[in-house]
């Protein structure tokens, strides 16, 4: 049915996406499709790391994790944005078409006011992907 | 190479900076009502309270304030003209140096690291954020309130405003020292001041992984203490000397957008009307940063570019064409011929000058400085030192020689040569329209003059506000939307109380005495560009 999963994640809120990790590995085991783990960093050093190679590499390590934890297989992608609190979302579409994914999986946090004047992040890759999303609450 | 030692490196080979900081670890995250917000602590709370603060004792003692900050400014000018021309040479000559030197083949980012930005893209985010407007309003009156000086009766006497010891009678030379009077305050030193600051902030943030603010610089010397008050002291100031350059200028060009609209279309000039200009540039402003850096700052500093462009472009042409032409080379001369007296910090005669003019401007550029050069380093990575310092100081030195030559060459030829005294009489924020005025298709040279005038306070405003937002979030550039927005509106509400308060002037001149202890800072800084670039790899 599907032939790989997208799962973008932020490497700063780890913690916070167990349950959407859970819900990719359990969907690629099921499916027998590989997972894609996509991280997003600006050029300048940020909490994560220093640089984006730092980065890539941090991503790289987390990505051997899962796979060995949860007995799949993951792949990653680095993306650079110039601006990330801006351009995620595009960043994220283009990701998507790099990975060649028909599946996301995504954490999402609940909806509140600011929703309605700035676009959540898996809400608009949900209304703008031409794949299936899955927002995980 | 150790795994650990490849992991921190950069694109390619880069000495990176061993330090336990990590970039955000004072930041609060919380949340205000339904707003996410990520800041450091304290850079924001202070810097946000003592603003607010200020602007209401501006406002409340506003007749003590206004001569108190002018006296100041004044004071600092006067006494310390020696110290601000000494630096600014420094600067130049550090920069000079840095395009020769082996150290130049440095590249931002790391040896292997890609430019983000086109030629076109990055040029004209860095020559927006860097004058644009000044341009507008100087291009005109400076040189010929230097020509008129030099030229007058009195040149060279202890009253007289004139560069050097002027050139009394004699309209050529008056002329050309006008010229290179001018275009010294627009040349190679602002760009130097401004390189300073960003080729620091590029590599220490870049090749050796500090947080992009502006105490990230003063690591070399300040080591981990940066990371704590003397470090928020750095960052505080920064924002101040930024919000401040910013809020005054917004107030002023609101005040001469208006003008230059009465000029236009005869609409009046009232409060109410320079609030809704104002109000409607933070409007695009705040459009252009919600849009981001690419889709927002980028795309309208290109339209400013191409707008700023056809105006030139279009001066040359119907203006004295050949005489522009042969004005551009004979002045890059007059520039070179004047530069080693106009910059000499000893023992001039020419006070007014020196202190009035161009103390004054150097204390302005380096006030701006941190603005200017961390946006301009957030655009520059992946570039070499040596084209770095090319496309920062020699390309945008040689525009202002063209675009003086065009806008004040042909005011003064006007002068000179069809005896149209109009331009020398109009009011500053005029003479540019009232010289357009003099030329074909005025009505629509002067719109787009109008329209030039307002894109580039929103391309102001809104680089500005990613700045500020950067530097109080603690160098994170991820942080959420809304902070970049409060910055962008706070910066529209301190203009129009100051506005409509009266206290302009005051601020400016607050602004301009952050100039003193910047040029400290940004000497320190030179030491510490040099000590970072040779541990870097070639």
């Amino acid at each position: 049915m599907y032939k790989k999963i997208m799962v973008p994640v932020d490497l700063a809120h780890a913690d916070r996406l167990d349950k959407a990790l859970t819900t990719a590995a359990d969907l690629s085991r099921h499916y027998e499709i590989p997972v894609c783990y996509v991280g997003i960093t600006a050029t300048t050093p940020g909490p994560v790391a220093h640089t984006p190679k730092e980065f890539q590499s941090k991503l790289d390590a987390f990505v051997k994790d899962e796979a060995a934890k949860r007995g799949i297989d993951a792949s990653s992608l680095t993306k650079i944005s110039h601006d990330p609190s801006i351009d995620l979302d595009e960043t994220l579409l283009s990701a998507l078409n790099e990975t060649g994914a028909d599946l996301v999986v995504m954490a999402s946090h609940v909806p509140g006011v600011p929703e309605h004047i700035f676009a959540s992040n898996a809400g608009y890759l949900a209304s703008h992907a031409p794949v299936s999303v899955l927002v995980v609450r | 190479m150790s795994d650990q030692a490849d992991m921190l490196s950069p694109d390619g080979e880069a000495n990176v900076i061993d330090t336990e900081y990590e970039v955000g670890q004072d930041n609060i995250q919380a949340s205000i009502g339904p707003f996410g917000l990520d800041i450091h602590n304290p850079v924001f709370m202070i810097s946000g309270l003592t603003i607010v603060a200020f602007v209401f004792l501006t406002l409340a003692f506003q007749e003590a304030a206004g001569p108190f900050f002018n006296d100041l400014r004044g004071t600092i000018t006067s006494i310390f003209d020696w110290f601000f021309l000494s630096a600014a040479n420094v600067f130049v000559i550090l920069c000079l140096v840095l395009i020769v030197t082996p150290l130049g083949k440095v590249r931002l980012g790391g040896t292997e690291a890609v430019p983000e930005y086109s030629y076109s893209g990055w040029f004209a985010m860095l020559f927006a954020a860097g004058m644009g407007i000044g341009l507008m309003f100087y291009g005109v009156s400076e040189p010929i309130s230097h020509f008129s000086s030099s030229f007058a009766e009195g040149a060279g006497s202890p009253d007289s405003w004139a560069p050097l010891a002027g050139a009394a009678g004699d309209q050529t030379e008056a002329q050309r020292l006008g010229m290179a009077a001018t275009i010294f305050h627009w040349g190679l030193h602002p760009w130097a001041i401004y390189a300073v600051v960003a080729l620091a902030l590029a590599l220490f943030s870049y090749n050796k992984g500090l947080p992009l603010t502006i105490r990230s610089i003063f690591y070399p010397i300040f080591g981990e203490r940066v990371w704590g008050w003397t470090g928020h002291i750095i960052d505080t100031l920064a924002v101040f000397a930024t919000l401040f350059g910013l809020a005054t200028s917004l107030g002023f060009g609101a005040e001469q957008a208006n003008a230059g609209l009465e000029f236009l279309f005869g609409w009046t000039v009232t409060d109410t009307s320079k609030v809704f200009l104002i109000i409607g540039i933070t409007a695009v402003a705040l459009i252009s940063v919600v849009a981001g850096l690419d889709a927002g700052v980028k795309r309208l500093s290109e339209i400013n570019m191409v707008l700023a462009a056809l105006l030139l472009l279009f001066v040359t042409i119907v203006g004295p064409t050949g005489e522009i032409i042969r004005g551009f080379f004979a002045n890059l001369g007059a520039y070179a011929e004047y530069l080693p007296s106009l910059s000499n910090p000893f023992g001039r005669a020419d006070d007014n000058f020196r202190q009035g003019w161009t103390a004054f401007y150097w204390a302005w550029w380096i006030s701006w400085s941190p603005f200017v050069g961390m946006f301009i380093a957030r655009v520059s990575r992946g570039r070499t030192v040596r084209e770095f310092i090319t496309c920062v100081l020699i390309i945008p030195s040689l525009v202002s020689v063209f675009w003086m030559t065009a806008f004040g060459g042909t005011a003064i030829s006007q002068i000179v040569n069809d005896g149209y005294t109009a331009v020398s009489d109009a009011s500053l924020e005029l003479k540019l329209f009232v010289m357009l005025d003099q030329l074909p298709l005025a009505q629509i040279t002067s719109f787009l003059g109008i329209v030039l005038v307002i894109v580039f306070f929103v391309t102001s405003s809104d680089s500005g506000s990613l700045v500020i937002d950067t530097i109080t979030a603690g160098g994170k550039v991820d942080a959420p939307v809304p902070q970049r927005v409060f910055w962008a509106c706070f910066e529209g509400l301190v203009a129009i109380a100051l506005l409509l308060g009266g206290g302009l002037g005051a601020l400016q001149a607050a602004a301009v005495s952050t100039g003193l202890p910047f040029t400290l800072i940004l000497l320190l800084a030179c030491y510490a560009i040099v000590k970072g670039l040779i541990t870097e790899p070639r």
